[in-house]
């Protein structure tokens, strides 16, 4: 599945991240690009550049990846963690404006069928009321 | 006079993360000082190594130690504020006749970051005060003095505010009453900065 949009799921919480991940791959197959982080730097609940970064970087695909965060904090780290990437990379990335759980599995069944990224977003992003 | 801001600024906040967590637990997730203490370590144990690169270099790798170190939203704010300002430096603004210039990029970046501005219970609504302040009282010799009166009462204003970004935004009415925690920890970087700025004229 190279060929597919990768999802990071970013949460406050390392097992909310890591939940939000295993329900995806039950629902959208284990063969998803998907990875995870939650927490910080001293282990408690919190975002971390370096791990978004990471997460980034273990599931990087050329069609692009789509974020899923939670809380203020994550959205914030991971814009950051967006702009540290080389350029190259970054217009290839998208952070979604929807629910973390929901988002993640709507986000990973499209992009399991070979979305575009903007197709990605646009199935997580529905889901938010605006 | 960098070396000594910089340690004063640090030390500071660390000696205050215990208020900074009682802040941020009335109002926020009560890891406010935790997180600031721990970016700010960071920041002391390269010290000697920021403080012999040039002065813009050295905000941005003050900057860049934030953005690693901190976590939650205060990481890329105050990450942005260094990043900004030292780009600034870089761009050929001088210290310490560009001050106000200097630090007015890192407002804009902080502002931009979090997409918010003066007035909603946060960082800003003492940082914007404080950049007016200098512009105001450029070239007094109280300029000073001046900046740090102006940290602290605007940092005292955050209480009666109502809270429309970060987490106290959740709290809506609720965040009424309370000082804001970042607000509270960029008056206490000011203070440290304005006291070694003081003791040096």
């Amino acid at each position: 599945m190279s060929g597919s949009v990768g999802i990071v799921i970013v949460s406050h919480s390392i097992d909310v991240a890591k939940g939000a991940a295993d329900m995806v791959r039950q629902m959208v197959g284990e063969e998803v690009r998907v990875a995870y982080c939650g927490g910080n730097a001293g282990g408690g609940l919190g975002t971390d550049v370096n791990l978004i970064l990471q997460a980034i970087n273990s599931i990087w695909s050329p069609k692009g990846v789509a974020i899923m965060v939670d809380l203020g904090g994550a959205e914030t780290n991971s814009e950051m963690a967006v702009e540290m990437l080389p350029a190259e990379r970054r217009g290839s990335i998208v952070i979604c404006n929807a629910p973390i759980v929901e988002g993640a599995v709507m986000a990973a069944a499209e992009a399991a069928g070979g979305g575009s990224l903007e197709r990605v977003r646009a199935a997580a992003e529905e889901l938010s009321a605006s | 006079m960098l070396r000594s801001m910089i340690v004063r600024g640090a030390e500071r906040i660390v000696a205050s993360a215990g208020e900074l967590c009682a802040l941020d637990r009335a109002i926020g997730d009560g890891d406010h000082g935790t997180n600031m203490k721990r970016g700010l370590e960071a920041v002391l144990a390269k010290a000697e190594d920021i403080v012999a690169l040039p002065t813009g270099e050295a905000l941005s790798a003050i900057g860049k130690t934030l953005v690693m170190t901190v976590g939650g939203a205060s990481g890329p704010l105050y990450g942005s504020f260094f990043l900004a300002a030292g780009g600034a430096i870089e761009r050929g603004r001088r210290l310490p006749d560009d001050l106000a210039d200097v630090v007015a990029a890192g407002v804009e970046a902080v502002g931009a970051r979090g997409r918010s501005t003066a007035g909603e219970k946060t960082m800003l609504d003492v940082l914007v005060p404080v950049l007016d302040a200098l512009r105001a009282g450029a070239g007094r010799a109280d300029l000073a003095g001046r900046v740090r009166a102006t940290a602290r009462q605007s940092t005292e204003r955050t209480g009666p505010m109502l809270a429309t970004k970060g987490r106290a935004a959740y709290l809506g009415p609720r965040s009424v009453g309370h000082i804001d925690p970042g607000a509270r920890s960029s008056c206490l970087i000011v203070e440290a900065i304005c006291d070694i700025w003081e003791e040096r004229l």
